[in-house]
């Protein structure tokens, strides 16, 4: 089971390694961890997408709410969150092939960035599966790297985290 | 003006410390500078380690947070074991080390350690000062963190320029404001309320008790309740002492060590109401069982530690106190059918131990049993980490002293350090450690730590010059391959008892142990006791 924690954590340096620490620590495996400054100067809200039972999750909240400077976590129920995550992937192009994935970009709405004489560069903002699926499209030309930011997630709606 | 180093010892003073254990070095020479101006007691050990478990000890003791300083580097390396022992045990400690220059961190220069990431996993929160300016504000808040909740090990990283620095003034804050540390400590009324509905209707209930209980000061309110309800106790290593060992309610302690009779009695029990402990592997073997077998309702102040281990039907959070008290005030007129009482009161008496004895040696056992006895009633016995540790768990008859050992991390060394400690915390009591050969020579340096202060320590070694806990499980397991587990003859404990400058004698039959162990509690001087115990003497009976 996949599921996704919004962590609102105290700005400060060595927060982040408390946290990534206390995962590798306690066997705890995550896909993703994106962090990113709050519209409070002093709070960092950090995402993470995790995989593990209702056990495994029930912990790692336990866990991440001993950490001192973390001020709140919160799991986002399916359904209920918008999720979102940058990548930036660079295809080999020769010039033959460069409007085929050209095409396959537009019809995705994934951006080109940087065409090169044999590369195309991509830019996909959507979710985590729309971003295999432009992976998969272009995997075919030869993918020679892909960027990601990591997920980060809001709640629909008026709920939020603060 | 001010040093940042005088407002280290200012911040001290205004949390009360009076007595702090540690070993000085280059980057933390200013402090040092300025606590020799103070009324503060400085104990220096003979190994950083020690000044970690005498901290510890202290804590234990006096319940209030013990402090322990070291410098930079090996210096605070050193520590770490002392504060992983601290925290696996829940105990309340400021660790303070020096650091190299603030303008030099991450250099890799003479004697710089990252302690603060080092020490991540066995902290419960650690600071790294970048200002002065901060010092107050972080002593203040490292006090209340070590202190409050579930208590733990504080560290607080000084570079040296922040000791050195002068800044305007000190003023230590009064209160503490940090968003994310809130421990709940009330107890959720439901909770118990829902508690006391399922005890009522419970056939068979027990009560097992942790460290908890202890570091919550409820004692005697757990006693209550289980007089009030006449509910059977058993204990975890960390619990013992919650019950004087000789109540009849008290069944001893449980687990892979404990005693059969409260195995016994948590194999049949319906409904275990859990306080304070965390039911590690070593007091609960396979906890699916016993989700399936009983009901659980898990009282601890620390939400992670419900349901971590043992699948939970009532998790109630909160500070033992106020949840004992609830539990109390709501539990009426209830008490066990008389058919459990009868049943716990067989298991007691079917289950006595036999204990087999070796001529021309100390029968440790029974020597423990008899101990408590001969010492003032609020003795407190500092056991050690092997087979000494479950001779004294399981035999020591505690009356209204306490047992301090190393229950969560099991590191050997910790009970001479630790007594130390103990004796300095409270300076009326009876202190005696109980330690094996092995463990012994894991701290003896602290001997001469015993005589600089004048310490009244009574030291028993049971020499069987084994290390007897992995031997016996090498003799079990192991095919009796004694693989690294025999000590030789040397040293001349006595002797080197006596080169530290502290009485000594060793004997070999329970009746002369007795004998010295009568006449030794009357000195105000430390003695070493080395009794001579068979290396086939089994820990558990």
């Amino acid at each position: 089971m996949k599921y996704t924690l919004s962590v609102l954590v105290e700005n400060q340096a060595g927060v982040l390694s408390k946290i990534s620490g206390l995962f590798s620590r306690r066997g705890f495996n995550i896909d993703s961890l994106a962090v990113g400054v709050t519209s409070d100067p002093t709070v960092s809200r950090i995402t993470i997408v995790a995989n593990g039972d209702e056990y495994v999750v029930e912990q790692l909240e336990k866990q991440l709410n001993k950490l001192i400077p973390v001020i709140k976590v919160k799991r986002l129920i399916d359904g209920e969150f918008i999720s979102r995550e940058l990548c930036l992937i660079k295809v080999h192009s020769p010039a033959a092939k460069r409007f085929e994935i050209i095409k396959i970009a537009e019809l995705m709405g994934a951006k080109v960035d940087d065409v090169g004489t044999n590369t195309i560069t991509l830019e996909y903002c959507n979710t985590t599966d729309k971003i295999a699926t432009l992976t998969d499209l272009v995997r075919p030309y030869g993918i020679r790297e892909i960027v990601r930011t990591g997920t980060i997630a809001i709640d629909k709606g008026k709920t939020t985290v603060n | 003006m001010i040093s940042g180093a005088d407002i280290m010892v200012k911040c001290l003073q205004a949390e009360g410390v009076d007595t702090v254990f540690g070993y000085p070095g280059a980057t933390i020479c200013p402090f040092y500078d300025s606590l020799y101006d103070s009324d503060i007691k400085h104990v220096l050990v003979r190994q950083e380690q020690n000044a970690a478990h005498a901290a510890s000890g202290y804590a234990r003791a006096s319940m209030k947070p013990g402090v322990c300083i070291a410098t930079s580097g090996p210096g605070a390396t050193n520590l770490i074991t002392g504060i992983a022992t601290a925290y696996c045990d829940s105990i309340p400690m400021i660790a303070i080390t020096g650091q190299v220059k603030s303008e030099l961190l991450g250099r890799d220069v003479f004697q710089e350690a990252d302690i603060t990431g080092a020490c991540e996993p066995f902290t419960k929160h650690s600071y790294l000062v970048s200002r002065t300016e901060d010092i107050p504000r972080i002593f203040k808040e490292a006090f209340h963190i070590a202190s409050t909740g579930r208590p733990g090990p504080v560290l607080i990283d000084i570079p040296m320029d922040m000791q050195t620095n002068m800044i305007e003034s000190f003023e230590y804050p009064e209160t503490v404001k940090i968003r994310g540390y809130k421990p709940n400590t009330k107890g959720h009324t439901i909770q118990v309320k829902k508690a006391v509905e399922m005890i009522k209707k419970a056939k068979r209930p027990i009560i097992v008790s942790g460290g908890g209980v202890l570091s919550s000061g409820a004692k005697l309110k757990l006693q209550k309740f289980a007089e009030m309800t006449q509910i059977p106790v058993l204990s975890t290593m960390m619990g013992i002492g919650v019950m004087p060992s000789d109540h009849p309610l008290y069944l001893g302690m449980l687990g892979t060590h404990g005693r059969r009779c409260a195995n016994k009695a948590l194999h049949t029990t319906d409904l275990a109401i859990v306080c304070g402990a965390r039911l590690g592997d070593r007091a609960i073997a396979s906890p699916d069982q016993m989700s399936e077998r009983t009901k659980i309702i898990h009282i601890d102040i620390d939400p992670a530690e419900i349901g971590k281990n043992v699948a939970v039907d009532i998790p109630i959070v909160g500070d033992m106190n106020n949840v004992l008290r609830g539990l109390i005030e709501n539990i009426g007129d209830f008490k066990i059918n008389d058919e459990w009482d009868e049943r716990v009161k067989d298991l007691k008496a079917h289950y006595q131990n036999k204990i087999s004895t070796f001529e021309g040696f100390v029968e440790p056992r029974t020597l423990i049993g008899k101990l408590s006895s001969m010492l003032k009633r609020k003795a407190i016995l500092c056991a050690d980490v092997g087979q000494n540790q479950i001779w004294c768990a399981n035999n020591f008859r505690i009356r209204e002293g306490r047992f301090f050992t190393t229950g969560g991390m099991g590191t050997m060394g910790y009970s001479i350090p630790a007594a130390i400690g103990a004796k300095l915390g409270l300076k009326k009591r009876d202190v005696v450690v109980v330690c094996g050969d092995g463990s012994f020579q894991m701290s003896l340096n602290e001997l001469s730590t015993i005589v600089q202060n004048d310490l009244n320590i009574k030291i028993i070694v049971m020499r069987n010059y084994r290390l007897g806990m992995v031997r016996e499980l090498q003799d079990n397991m192991y095919n009796k391959r004694h693989s690294a587990t025999i000590l030789n003859e040397a040293p001349d404990i006595v002797a080197l008892a006596k080169a530290y400058g502290i009485d000594s004698v060793e004997v070999s039959s329970n009746e002369d142990a007795e004998k010295y162990i009568g006449k030794i509690v009357e000195s105000d001087k430390p003695f070493v006791l080395v009794c001579k115990v068979h290396p086939d003497t089994p820990s558990i009976m």
